[in-house]
């Protein structure tokens, strides 16, 4: 598998990451050299093997539906969530004006 | 088969409709982090570090949320997959802090089900009808945007954020706005049986994405427009006729319809073109290495099912059975939970009351229920909800009529009087004497007067006139206020003028 230069500034459009002609000309050569690196995992024979999903297999831990029972992921912080936001004001994020 | 078809200028279309709804899972905390989910709050206070999407946060998954899928997924009779997995579907809005949506795409938690919706002649459903349900997955909500609170900003409230909704996929299998109509009401009917989602369709809760396109009969699929988050029954209804008609004229202009997300605008009835999302729909799922795949054991499943309710369609045909009641007023009574919660406790202290057996009462209690409270609520601009009336006093009203203290007609206004002081129906007889009067003695006098003050209708009824007995008992039930047993003034009066004679 290969990238040419469209699909990697089709995927950079979509990551928002502005690039210019020269660094996408960069940047095809780099990402198909890591994607020909991954490739080397297709040598193996897998057939019949189920996918891994996780190194220990464990199985997905669920929380009670409790509000606010550990302060750390709970709410009511909203001092906290605004602190870095360049343009809090009423309590709300302020974002440039995006309208359909 | 539904007729419904778009009339075009070269001739009839028909219209092939799917359903995605979004409904908001009832639980206290969000889907993956602690922060309630309560509407209306103030902006961002029901938001944890996970749901604004911090750095080095991780999502833990409610089990609750996934109990509620469960259960729903088990209501519509589908498939339960012991073995699902949450995936990224990756976009950029200023109302995703994390740039990616968690969600289901490739082992969805609820595979293959259905829902009938019922025949509705009038509405063009001829007979019921099955609409299958391709999946339900669970995932994210994203936050909310105001635009017109800052000439240069929008605003962002995350408290939606993160909070836990059922994406529910419909078949292509609907043929009219009204086949939609009633998916979306049984729909919503079920969800609140369940008690999976509120269904509350002003506040959010359940909104769909609306799948249209057009055909000529016996063709194969047209290519398929988008609408978005529209928000009430009425709206879908109104979104699929716009854009049928709209399809359809491009169409015979020899146009092409482009396969594209639209947004509906309820003011002028209309759909448009939401050009911004060209090229979003490369959303680039992956399966998100914060979760392990969720495996759901038997005791989980076995309890699910165990806490389901009666369904609406297995209430509807025992209502029918059990109870000896007609189709249509089963119908009503099982169309919204509310109301048959109501109506089963009615009936079970109306029986008690009354010392009968439920099935006894039935036909009494839903004949009250439906048209008399219902009636008075209405006019009085209340609700069974509202607690003027609740099943111990409608049945307490009812056994009064049952044993014959008070008349059917003097029930109506002791129901008034209720909802009006919130006053038990024993205290209102009471205080306004409106005991029926059963006592011959006072009937028999009422009616002597009636009967001498129309000496000459008396004669004509004794010559055939036997029509005339009708107006003798209206007017002795009128000199008696209302009051008078019915059975006793009609002894009495046919006791006092003899048959009506021959002519």
């Amino acid at each position: 598998m290969s990238v040419d230069k469209a699909t990697v500034a089709k995927i950079a459009s979509l990551a928002r990451i502005s690039m210019d002609d020269a660094a996408l000309d960069r940047m095809v050569p780099e990402l198909n050299k890591i994607l020909g690196f991954v490739e080397q995992l297709g040598q193996v024979d897998v057939t019949g093997v189920e996918p891994m999903t996780a190194v220990i297999a464990q199985p997905l831990r669920l929380r009670d539906d409790v509000v606010n029972a550990d302060p750390l992921t709970g709410g009511g912080v909203r001092d906290a969530v605004l602190a870095n936001a360049p343009a809090a004001e009423h309590g709300f994020f302020g974002v440039p004006k995006v309208i359909e | 088969m539904s007729t419904y078809r778009i009339h075009g200028a070269t001739g009839d279309w028909e219209v092939v409709i799917g359903l995605e709804v979004h409904a908001q899972v009832t639980s206290n905390a969000k889907l993956f982090s602690g922060a309630a989910t309560t509407f209306g709050a103030e902006p961002n206070a029901q938001v944890s570090l996970v749901d604004a999407a911090m750095p080095g946060m991780l999502p833990v998954l409610n089990r609750e949320c996934i109990r509620q899928a469960v259960r729903t997924g088990m209501a519509i009779e589908a498939q339960i997959n012991r073995w699902s997995r949450f995936d990224r579907k990756n976009y950029f809005y200023a109302d995703l802090p994390q740039g990616y949506q968690i969600s289901q795409l490739y082992h969805p938690l609820v595979g293959e089900g259905s829902l009938t919706i019922e025949a509705d002649e009038k509405a063009g459903i001829p007979a019921d009808k099955v609409i299958g349900i391709e999946r339900i997955h669970v995932e994210q909500d994203a936050g909310k945007l105001m635009h017109d609170q800052h000439p240069t900003m929008s605003y962002v409230d995350l408290n939606r954020s993160g909070v836990a909704l059922m994406e529910i996929v419909s078949r292509p299998d609907m043929a009219s706005p009204a086949e939609a109509g009633a998916y979306l009401r049984k729909l919503r009917a079920i969800l609140r049986y369940v008690g999976s989602c509120d269904g509350n369709m002003e506040e959010g809760s359940m909104r769909a994405d609306v799948n249209v396109s057009v055909r000529r009969a016996g063709e194969p699929l047209g290519t398929r427009t988008e609408t978005k988050n529209v928000n009430s029954v009425r709206f879908v209804m109104a979104a699929i006729e716009h854009e049928a008609r709209r399809q359809v004229d491009l169409l015979e202009d020899g146009g092409a319809i482009v396969q594209e997300t639209r947004l509906f605008d309820p003011g002028t009835g209309t759909t448009r073109s939401m050009r911004s999302k060209e090229d979003a729909h490369d959303y680039r799922y992956f399966p998100d290495p914060d979760l392990l795949p969720l495996e759901l054991d038997e005791a989980f499943l076995d309890e699910c099912r165990e806490s389901l309710p009666e369904l609406p369609d297995a209430k509807r045909t025992r209502y029918v059975e059990a109870l000896g009641l007609s189709d249509y007023n089963a119908h009503v009574l099982t169309a919204e939970v509310e109301t048959a919660r109501w109506f089963e406790a009615l009936l079970l202290t109306s029986a008690t009351a009354q010392g009968k057996q439920p099935a006894e009462v039935a036909k009494q209690a839903a004949n009250w229920l439906l048209s008399e409270l219902m009636g008075a609520l209405n006019k009085a601009g209340r609700t069974p909800g509202d607690g003027a009336v609740t099943p111990e006093s409608g049945a307490e009203l009812l056994a009064l009529v049952g044993k014959g203290t008070i008349s059917a007609s003097i029930a109506k206004q002791v129901l008034e009087g209720m909802i009006a002081t919130g006053d038990a129906p024993g205290v209102i007889v009471e205080r306004e004497g409106l005991k029926q009067e059963s006592d011959s003695g006072a009937i028999e006098a009422a009616a002597d007067q009636v009967l001498a003050a129309n000496g000459d209708k008396v004669a004509q009824y004794r010559g055939g006139k036997a029509a005339l007995f009708g107006f003798f008992v209206g007017q002795t039930m009128k000199a008696m206020a209302g009051k008078a047993n019915p059975q006793v003034v009609n002894q009495v009066l046919q006791a006092k003028l003899g048959p009506a004679g021959e002519s």
